[in-house]
């Protein structure tokens, strides 16, 4: 029961702290929301999207990225969890945290959960935004993205944890954006399909199949049409897994608190 | 009786640079011990090792008994901590801050509200809570850390230099409300301080933390009586260097 309350506690907190922070609420939806109608609205006319699974029609490009533009607000959510998690270690209101009498395993895990749920609630946020736009997946879709949108979240949010566990200034988090959110997010079928990037480099695409987002963002495409993509459910799994107990490791007493408080 | 906190042995250090050195002392239950210190002496190391934010290699410490590393969960259930650093969240209200901790430590709602409030009335904090944390004062924000501390009854409190950047009266307001907690609850607190007008030499026990070693420990009034003068002329002697490790 007690640990039910903490996992309470935990989410409770960090919905209140994303309700405070209206900006944040506004940046989550104005970036991707810049891609979809600017973006997305200029290549519409150059870039043809051939009928490819999920999509069993011609598709406007607008339609094509709404999956990858998802995982953006994902992916960005998790960076700004990450960044606060390093803020408040920084600070030190992490310490309240991590004295609970609760393993250290489980703090960090609800930390990653509170994470999700803004994630998704925000994934939410920008579907219903899309949607006034005309980008829309069926009706249905919105129901069966949920638990796509969780092993997502958990990925993300995972890498990001981990990244904070890593990082030791704030003053480093810029170089996340340069070397994390940028690679992963272009390197990815966010904006292309793989076929499309294989047209222009081999290698590119090749990458492209190595980066975990790519399987995050095909699960969420697969899945607003009914679908399930179990090779993307199964990377996405599996990276989510190791970067969790990456991120534990790197919270834990002897190995990475102790490591950050030595430099 | 057993004793509050017992640190036996504990050694740590950041990669070669030692912090601490075969650390040991004990901190009797319902007694207001002070830890002193000059800045850099292994106080702040000490209490990362007590509240388990570092795992320690070399020795022992137990709280009631119960071994830190062996059990930890129910050796911190015992343990109240304030830490140097600001830990309130500013954009949460007092209230909700007292419940954050509150659930952090499994509280169900029936228990937790009554301790609210009971922490609320205990430190004035009453009419403040629903003030954002971010709009409180210096002093208020210490006694909501001191509410959030004792949300979940410790039997052991733990205050890493509580009062900087305090006024004086605010300090001893402070102080003062924390000895009445050792007296009327019988709560064991270790209070580290570098400020030799924090400690009250007829009743507080002490121990004194130099360069990573203890130095002394012992009541106040009797470590007075065996190095003479004051506890301002020996402290001035250990952040001078004058006294060996």
């Amino acid at each position: 029961m007690s640990w039910l309350i903490c996992l309470k506690g935990i989410v409770w907190r960090e919905m209140l702290r994303f309700f405070h922070q209206r900006s944040r609420l506004f940046g989550a939806l104005v970036r991707p929301l810049m891609w979809l109608v600017v973006f997305a609205t200029g290549f519409r006319a150059a870039l043809g999207v051939a009928i490819a699974p999920p999509y069993d029609t011609y598709i406007p490009y607008g339609i094509y990225i709404l999956p990858g533009l998802v995982g953006m607000v994902q992916l960005f959510n998790a960076m700004q969890s990450s960044l606060s998690m390093v803020y408040d270690r920084e600070m030190g209101s992490m310490r309240a945290l991590l004295v609970s009498p609760l393993p250290r395993w489980y703090l960090i895990t609800c930390k990653l959960v509170a994470g999700i749920v803004v994630s998704i609630l925000q994934s939410y946020a920008f579907l219903a935004v899309a949607w006034a736009f005309d980008d829309a997946a069926p009706p249905l879709g919105y129901l069966t993205v949920l638990p796509a949108l969780l092993a997502n979240g958990m990925m993300l949010g995972a890498l990001g944890l981990l990244l904070s566990s890593l990082i030791r200034q704030l003053e480093n988090f810029a170089g996340v954006m340069n070397f994390v959110v940028f690679p992963l997010f272009f390197l990815s079928t966010a904006l292309y399909p793989i076929w499309k990037i294989q047209e222009g480099s081999d290698i590119l695409a090749d990458v492209c199949q190595l980066n975990p987002f790519t399987y995050g963002v095909e699960l969420i495409r697969f899945a607003l049409y009914g679908q399930f993509d179990g090779l993307s459910a199964l990377v996405v799994g599996v990276a989510a897994a190791i970067f969790l107990v990456a991120a534990v490791v790197g919270y834990s007493p002897s190995r990475g608190l102790a490591r950050l408080k030595a430099t | 009786m057993t004793d509050a906190l017992t640190i036996s042995k504990i050694s740590h250090a950041y990669g070669k640079r030692k912090a601490l050195e075969d650390v040991s002392f004990l901190i009797p239950q319902g007694r207001f011990t002070a830890l002193l210190g000059p800045n850099g002496a292994g106080k702040s190391t000490l209490f990362s090792l007590i509240t388990r934010l570092f795992d320690y290699r070399e020795g022992s410490i137990s709280l009631f008994g119960q071994d830190l590393g062996k059990f930890p969960g129910q050796a911190l259930r015992q343990l109240g901590v304030v830490f140097q650093q600001p830990t309130l969240d500013l954009d949460l209200t007092v209230q909700q801050n007292l419940r954050y901790a509150a659930d952090l430590h499994g509280l169900p709602r029936r228990i937790a509200d009554p301790r609210i409030e009971r922490e609320l009335a205990r430190m004035e904090l009453a009419p403040r809570r629903g003030d954002k944390a971010r709009d409180l004062n210096g002093g208020h924000r210490r006694r909501v850390e001191i509410a959030r501390a004792l949300i979940h009854d410790p039997k052991l409190l733990l205050l890493d230099e509580p009062t900087v950047g305090l006024d004086v009266p605010t300090r001893k307001a402070l102080i003062s409300q924390i000895h009445e907690l050792c007296r009327q609850d019988g709560l064991a607190v270790l209070w580290a301080t570098h400020l030799v007008d924090e400690i009250d030499p007829l009743h507080d026990r002490l121990v004194v933390l130099h360069k990573g070693r203890i130095w002394a420990e012992g009541e106040a009034a009797e470590i007075l009586a065996a190095n003479g003068g004051s506890l301002g002329d020996i402290f001035s002697k250990l952040a001078d260097g004058e006294v060996a490790a």
